[in-house]
């Protein structure tokens, strides 16, 4: 997970946790809060008079005698050598000062891993924010009143729902479709009409001195808290690896919770001005929820569309290339704006159809860039929330109703167990998975309230009465269930057993048979005569690739996900190779170890030579042009890990050395040149291994012309960005050569030396590795780059279907 | 659909059926019913011109179509089994089997790297060159091939799915 965090920090981090304890550190937090506080006061700094003294200015005594004044106008100023001049920065400045101060927060807590695991980072975010607030009202300060509903709404909200548009696991989604709906949807109109309602109730009662809410302004209250954040929650099961059933139903629900919410929300608002309400206006009500989904989700296809179009013809704007993917979201966010519709669904759809064919569209960089971005800002949003809920939490006047509250937080958990449990039992037939009382367990204690309800009820019209109350209360509930939640769920998911998914599955194996037992359902569910996922996914699929991949994606090659993922998988085992050959001496005692099984040996500089020349083939063999899925992940505050990855590298890896180990042994039976079967021992080529090492490195400039020609470019490969143009390749490897080594299966030296001797018909050289001689004959045998190596081409597209459909 | 108890009476040994797949018996007339429609000539046999070659016999009776079709229910794994009752036909293992036969079309038990690459080949149709698919099939065949004969028996085919949720994949809804 730190993979991706700046040295600096790291640095830093280290130095801090060595020489400074904890409660220094709170110091140094209070120092940057106190400079953010000496800047805050909004008006008391004025402008400087640039001049020395007031006294300058002033006019010289009128001569009654009225004669020319020598000075005309004595208001000589001098030329101000320093001045400031605070007001004209003010705005962005604090801006950028609260940036920073939730940002160094976040960077404080996590420095103690510990923290993090434990502790969700919404609960340090708003205890820090608490801490802010405290100081601010100790000084008598008002935190900077920015959270307005428009910023709200148009600068802040998008990025978070943006960031889990665009990080939604597709497959599971699509899948799960109709289970993440009817809890998303269903789900919070039942929370707030029941809590609604049962407030209303409790407002009848005289005692809590709460009776002027009416219905309206209550079933407003209501909405507002049924909006799900459970941010720390799918962290945790991120971690565990829970059932995906399970993860994405959680996922799902909360961002279209959201939508679902932002619209009740405006409806009540709405409404609640209103002195009465028809039945017409139920109706309305009804239909009007509906438009406005269903047109979110028509404006988000219309601009995922024309976005994934666009980026067809950016190859030569490759700089611009993520700003389109932002405009073309923030465009479908503020036209669904515009029009009242549901702007949420939007921006989610568009992120969700661009997604795909973007990817594919643009270059591995700009991908890059655009994930990370994607990932800044949400974090920003949501880290500026949080913080902004602590401090807002000390610093405003509270309206404290013991009653009010304690019977709000008690319907809210009691109304969405409720839900959960009669929704589970409603749905659970249509599931191929049935959810177990586990599973609905875990439903229920997920349903953290977080920035969304806290905006929404900090940014209430002032009309409403008792707006006050309604924070107070919207602050009790976000507070219990973060903390109190947020906290607790990790044991209680140990502890209650959840089913677990493997999210291991990179091995083409499991592809290949999932593949497989999809084809087969997919056949099955047609003779059943029954439509069911596999059949639409299926239908979905072949319209995807005869007509939309064709319009939208540029040089459009229909790539199976099979061999996407084979692609993928050997060049993470190359690039292993790659980082083995950097790491210089810390690999020599394994070159050593193997050397000792096949006896005593030579020199290590005749290592570098060869194994570098064994590297290339393997990676000319099996590196090419790779579209790097996006990985699938989900949490707000960190950018994905890529630790399983190793294994998989180190499994191959090993999956090659040993085959190659084996076959050494084994006689040959690849066609192409006839090699003795006898395997050799080096012990007794000493002689020879002078002359050796001269022609490796004359080899050396053939391969990597050829695989230069192939289009590869290693140092990219290295940062994990597609192979470009090979010519920085050449040379990062020429450097690397003196001081690196690889690992390298025993028969290296085989390879190369096998490889003069069909070059330069040596007659001696007997060693059969027939595997990577293989590999190392290609790029000789002919003599247009284009035809080197089968797996660097690109399949062509054959018009001709080879059978029947 | 018609009553259920005139279709059942229609189809011989549907007791026996019942019990051996675990279908209930409005399952099986609405099985028989499909059947029925898929068996345009009303010859008592569904061949591969019905619906498309998926099966590798030439004819499949209803018998063996709902003995196909029961594969697919979803696996219940509540009930204790009584171990002396044989393995029901929609458990996991039995799943497994299914798809292993998929592959293994000789029926000697092992898939062959060119069994593999049939099955390849099919799924993949135009995306892929000959040697990419050789490629594939060959890391496929490493991947899983534990006792190195270069082939992949079907204890090497469970094993290297032991952790996918076979019966999510290998259910249909409606069968339960």
């Amino acid at each position: 997970m730190r993979g991706i965090s700046h040295p600096t920090s790291g640095a830093v981090g280290e130095f801090f946790s060595k020489r400074l304890s904890m409660t220094m550190k709170l110091a140094v937090y209070f120092l940057t809060t106190g400079l953010t506080l000496l800047t805050l006061p909004c008006g008391s700094f004025t402008e400087v008079p640039s001049k020395p003294s007031g006294t300058v200015t002033v006019l010289p005594p009128v001569h009654p005698a009225g004669g020319p004044q020598a000075f005309p106008n004595a208001e000589k100023s001098d030329l101000p050598v320093f001045a400031m001049n605070y007001s004209r920065i003010q705005v962005p400045f604090e801006i950028t000062l609260w940036v920073l101060l939730a940002s160094f927060a976040k960077i404080g807590f996590h420095i103690y891993h510990k923290v993090t695991f434990w502790v969700p980072e919404s609960c340090l975010l708003i205890s820090i924010g608490l801490m802010v607030g405290a100081i601010m009202h100790a000084v008598h300060e008002e935190p900077p009143s920015v959270l307005s509903y428009n910023i709200f709404f148009l600068y802040i909200l998008p990025p978070m729902v943006l960031d889990s548009g665009y990080f939604m696991p597709t497959r599971p989604f699509f899948e799960n479709i109709g289970t993440v709906l009817w809890f998303a949807v269903v789900g919070t109109l039942w929370n707030s009409i029941g809590v609604g309602m049962s407030l209303y109730g409790v407002c009848q009662i005289g005692a809590l001195e709460v009776q002027d809410i009416n219905l309206q302004e209550n079933l407003l209250f209501a909405s507002i808290i049924s909006a799900v954040d459970p941010v720390a929650v799918l962290n945790v099961f991120e971690d565990v690896s829970v059932n995906e059933q399970l993860y994405i139903v959680v996922f799902g629900e909360s961002l279209f919770s959201d939508a679902v919410t932002v619209v009740l929300y405006n409806m009540f608002t709405f409404v609640a001005e209103m002195p009465v309400v028809e039945t017409v206006d139920v109706f309305l009500g009804v239909a009007k929820f509906f438009v406005v989904g269903l047109g979110g989700l028509a404006f988000g296809l219309v601009f995922g569309f024309v976005a994934s179009f666009t980026t067809r013809f950016t190859s030569n704007v490759r700089e611009i290339e993520p700003l389109f993917i932002f405009m073309y979201s923030y465009l479908a966010y503020l036209v669904a704006e515009l029009f009242n519709i549901s702007s949420i669904m939007a921006i989610v759809t568009c992120a969700l159809t661009m997604k795909y064919y973007v990817e594919e569209n643009v270059t591995q960089r700009s991908c890059t860039t655009i994930r990370h971005v994607v990932k800044m800002l949400s974090s920003i949003s949501e880290t500026l929330i949080f913080f902004f809920l602590g401090v807002v939490t000390i610093t405003t006047e509270h309206e404290w109703n013991w009653g009010y509250i304690l019977f709000t937080l008690l319907f809210a958990f009691l109304w969405r167990g409720l839900g959960i449990l009669v929704l589970t039992q409603i749905i659970n037939p249509f599931r191929t998975i049935p959810f177990n009382f586990k599973d609905q367990f875990m439903l229920g204690y997920s349903g953290l309230r977080g920035a969304v309800t806290f905006a929404l009820v900090f940014t209430l019209p002032d009309h409403i009465v008792r707006k006050k109350l309604f924070v107070t209360a919207t602050i009790c509930i976000i507070l219990f269930t973060v903390f109190i939640q947020g906290i607790s769920i990790r044991p209680l998911v140990e502890f209650i057993n959840v089913r677990r998914t493997n999210r291991n599955l990179d091995t083409i194996n499991v592809e290949v048979h999932s593949r497989l037992m999809e084809h087969a359902i997919a056949g099955i569910e047609d003779i059943c005569g029954q439509w069911g996922h596999y059949y639409w996914k299926d239908k979905f699929m072949k319209f995807n690739n005869q007509i939309l991949r064709k319009i939208l994606i540029k040089d459009n090659q229909a790539e199976s996900s099979i061999v996407a993922l084979y692609k993928k998988l050997e060049l993470q085992n190359a690039m292993e190779i790659l980082d083995t050959v950097s790491e210089g001496t810390s690999t020599a005692p394994s070159v050593i170890s193997l050397r000792k099984e096949k006896g005593p040996g030579k020199p290590k500089r005749k290592f570098v030579a060869a194994d570098l020349r064994k590297m290339h083939d393997i990676l000319s063999k099996n590196m090419y042009k790779i579209r790097q899925q996006t990985t699938e992940y989900t949490t707000k505050h960190s950018l994905p890990n890529d630790s399983h990855t190793k294994e998989i590298l180190i499994r191959r890896h090993g999956t090659i050395r040993r085959s190659l180990r084996l076959r050494s042994f084994q006689s040959p039976t690849l066609s192409g040149g006839g090699y003795p079967s006898a395997p050799r021992s080096r012990i007794g080529q000493p002689s020879r291994s002078s002359s050796r090492v001269s022609l490796p490195l004359r080899r050396l400039d053939t391969l990597t012309e050829v695989s230069s020609s192939a289009g590869v470019d290693l140092v990219d490969e290295r940062s994990g960005g597609r192979g470009r143009a090979g010519g920085r390749g050449k040379s990062r490897l020429n450097s690397s050569s003196s001081d690196s080594r690889v690992p390298a299966p025993p028969c290296h030296f085989d390879s190369s030396e096998v490889f003069h001797g069909n070059r330069d018909s040596m007659p001696e050289q007997e060693e059969p590795l027939s595997l990577s001689v293989t590999w190392a004959e290609e790029p000789s045998d002919h003599d247009d780059s284009s035809t080197q190596n089968p797996l660097l081409r690109r399949p062509r597209w054959n018009p001709v279907k080879p059978k029947n459909p | 659909m018609g009553s259920t108890n005139s279709t059942l009476s229609k189809i011989p040994n549907v007791e026996e059926l019942m019990r051996e797949t675990g279908f209930s018996p409005a399952h099986i007339v609405r099985l028989y019913d499909r059947f029925e429609s898929l068996d345009k000539e009303k010859t008592g046999h569904l061949r591969p011109e019905d619906f498309g070659a998926i099966n590798r016999q030439d004819t499949v009776d209803f018998h063996s179509f709902v003995r196909i079709l029961a594969h697919f229910r979803p696996a219940e794994n509540n009930r204790p089994r009584d171990p002396s009752l044989p393995e029901p036909v929609n458990s996991r293992i039995s799943k497994l089997k299914f798809a292993f036969q998929l592959y293994d079309l000789d029926k000697d038990g092992k898939i062959s790297r060119a069994e593999l690459l049939q099955v390849l080949r099919s799924m993949m149709e135009m995306q892929v060159t000959e040697e990419q698919l050789e490629s594939i099939a060959d890391r496929t065949i490493q991947e899983a091939d534990l006792d190195r004969d270069d082939a992949i028996s079907f204890e090497e085919f469970r094993k290297s799915l032991e952790k996918v949720n076979i019966d999510h994949k290998m259910s249909i809804r409606f069968l339960r």
